[in-house]
């Protein structure tokens, strides 16, 4: 417990420092970001609403970081997932209704995200090309083909803007409790849980960790490292594919062009600071959820930017990793 | 295509290649000793904004390069602290620090420069005389900013501290096999700290080009993932400065393919040309395999008597 609660108070100083250093009045910061992310009834609606897209990338991570494999190309999939959901669910919906389309939906999401990693997945697999290299390479490329897709294919020919078209609220993810919460949100707590089932307590988790331990281990364990390195990395895809086509489905129904609300490497980070941990990371996407929320609303109030909620992100991170490394040291 | 469209076409390449090449051959120094610094965005991004306000309050462009390098070491300094000497994981403690610079010099950013939004001149350039007068490629290529042509300098000198020297050698060898660079008495934590602190220096002034020469402005994000770019570029480098170079002028010219092609009005989607050097790289990488060759120790702490 020490063991988080010194670099959480230690990242809340330092920000602290830094919001004085420029001639904010911190405690204002903070009260307007508790206020307006978490204490107000929309705030809290907001922040919820945040947390699904970011928990279901935080497991698409996990899934390929337990397996030691860096899947940096959450972006691209997400955006193309949530084009694919944007392109076919308005359509699909008129004809069908929604009882049809948010299924086929979400289906479609896990598919495109799937799809746009198995090219780096294949080339890690079985012609050992670096990951890194290729996830990142692959999300550029997907953040500029969903704009193009948006633009030249599935453009909504009724509107100046380039936008797909929209999904009607009514026919989106079913609200919860008459709140804009929507469906999603339990959607994505129950994957996390599932994804970390599957990593504790399955035998396809054990081959997971095995090989993110080890490849070498994993190989005279006699597991098809190529084959289980691919399955990690295309699953990984899938679950950020999920993610924005449940952004899509609960909130926008559509998608404009340029788009993008690069989640990608705050969860990044957000995975590392709960070191792979399910229930650590089901405490830090909230967190994160309502700084971020909040930290919108501080920006119009006090002109501090909402980006300063990667501030607090960044020395959290440091500040974690020093106090492991200080335990490390004492031992 | 017109001669006009090629000389924009060439010469935006040539102006957005530079902050790539500087950002590429800084995380090929860090990668050839081992460290992977996924902290390089951030560093151009605190060479970006320390660059373009000394420029702004000093009226002169270099006193502005040489703030974008210190911006670089400075933020160097944790990731030599935490990464080199503590051993810390050094994707999480890059991951930090991109984070941290994006969040700081947008809150800086609102801070200074949110009520007057101030912009830099347009900077002079240096013609190189006969070259220059080459049609087309001449104005593109060799009527620069003076920091365009000390940047392919800095190649050609790294290339030759690289095959020619002992600090060369004991790079290379700190990122293969740092336990035996130890045995032959050689410090491996300077070796890295100093191979690292270079990576701050040249991310830095990369970014001090970017603000103050490429756009004359500073806008919070304004990187945009140049330094994830600079990160890829390392790796295909192989360890050699000139291929990090000839990618850089390759993404260079997707970066800028669109204005040049948006000011001729010619009628292709600008997201289209956008992919292009992405989609050539995975393109490379799917029929040259692993062309990517990485030091062998790359990413993992030394600490010695292990």
């Amino acid at each position: 417990m020490k063991a988080v609660a010194l670099p959480v108070l230690g990242a809340l100083l330092a920000s602290a420092l830094v919001l004085l250093a420029v001639g904010v009045d911190p405690l204002a910061y903070y009260g307007i970001v508790l206020q307006r992310g978490l204490l107000s009834a929309h705030g809290l609606a907001a922040s919820a609403i945040r947390v699904a897209p970011l928990l279901l990338l935080a497991a698409s991570l996990m899934v390929s970081f337990s397996a030691g494999l860096w899947n940096l190309g959450g972006d691209g999939q997400f955006l193309l997932a949530a084009v694919a959901v944007s392109a076919v669910c308005p359509p699909l919906d008129a004809l069908a209704g929604p009882w049809l389309a948010l299924p086929v939906g979400l289906a479609l999401s896990l598919a495109a995200g799937a799809l746009w990693a198995a090219l780096p997945a294949y080339l890690r697999a079985w012609r050992g090309v670096n990951e890194i290299i290729t996830t990142l390479m692959m999300s550029f490329l997907g953040a500029s083909l969903a704009n193009t897709l948006i633009k030249m294919a599935f453009r909504d020919p009724g509107t100046t803007v380039p936008q797909t078209r929209i999904l009607p609220v009514a026919d989106r993810l079913p609200r919860l409790f008459g709140s804009t919460v929507h469906l999603g949100v339990v959607l994505a707590a129950l994957v996390l849980l599932a994804v970390h089932v599957l990593l504790a307590r399955t035998a396809f988790g054990l081959r997971l960790r095995t090989l993110g331990a080890s490849a070498r281990a994993a190989r005279h364990a006699g597991i098809d490292v190529a084959r289980t390195t691919f399955v990690a990395l295309v699953a990984s895809g899938a679950l950020a594919g999920l993610a924005g086509g449940v952004e899509i489905l609960g909130v926008w129904g559509g998608v404009r062009a340029d788009w993008n609300p690069g989640f990608g490497l705050s969860v990044v980070a957000l995975v590392c600071l709960a070191r792979l941990n399910g229930l650590a990371i089901a405490a830090l996407v909230p967190l994160f959820a309502v700084l971020s929320v909040g930290g919108e609303s501080a920006t119009i109030r006090l002109g501090v930017p909402s980006a300063f909620a990667l501030v607090f992100v960044a020395l959290l991170l440091l500040f974690l990793a020093l106090g492991e490394a200080a335990a490390r040291m004492r031992r | 295509m017109t001669p006009e469209l090629a000389g924009d076409l060439v010469g935006g390449a040539a102006t957005a290649a530079v902050p790539l090449l500087l950002a590429g051959i800084g995380e090929q120094m860090s990668e050839k000793a081992g460290v992977l610094n996924v902290g390089i965005e951030g560093m151009l991004l605190a060479g970006a904004f320390a660059g373009f306000s000394a420029a702004l309050a000093t009226g002169a462009l270099w006193p502005g390069f040489v703030a974008g390098a210190a911006a670089g070491i400075v933020v160097a300094l944790p990731m030599v602290l935490l990464c080199v000497r503590l051993g810390l994981d050094q994707i999480v403690v890059g991951i930090a620090l991109t984070l941290g610079l994006e969040g700081l010099t947008a809150l800086l950013h609102r801070v200074l420069f949110s009520r007057l939004y101030p912009r830099l001149p347009a900077p002079a350039h240096w013609r190189i005389p006969g070259l220059a007068d080459i049609p087309v490629l001449g104005p593109a290529l060799f009527d620069r900013h003076p920091l365009a042509y000390l940047a392919v300098l800095l190649c050609a000198a790294l290339a030759w501290l690289y095959r020619r020297t002992f600090i060369g050698l004991h790079l290379a060898a700190a990122g293969v096999q740092p336990a035996g660079l130890d045995a032959a008495g050689v410090d491996v934590v300077r070796v890295r700290a100093l191979a690292v602190l270079g990576t701050g220096a040249l991310a830095g002034l990369g970014g001090a080009y970017l603000a103050e020469i490429g756009a004359g402005v500073f806008v919070p994000f304004m990187t945009n993932g140049a330094g994830f770019i600079g990160i890829v570029l390392a790796m295909l480098g192989r360890g050699n400065p000139w291929l990090v170079l000839a990618g850089a002028l390759l993404f260079g010219a997707g970066l800028s393919a669109t204005t040049a092609l948006q000011v001729v009005g010619a009628d292709i989607p600008t997201d289209l040309v956008q992919m292009l050097p992405f989609a050539m790289v995975m393109v490379a990488l799917v029929a040259f395999g692993r062309w990517a060759s990485l030091p062998a120790a790359l990413g993992q702490p030394f600490r010695r008597g292990r």
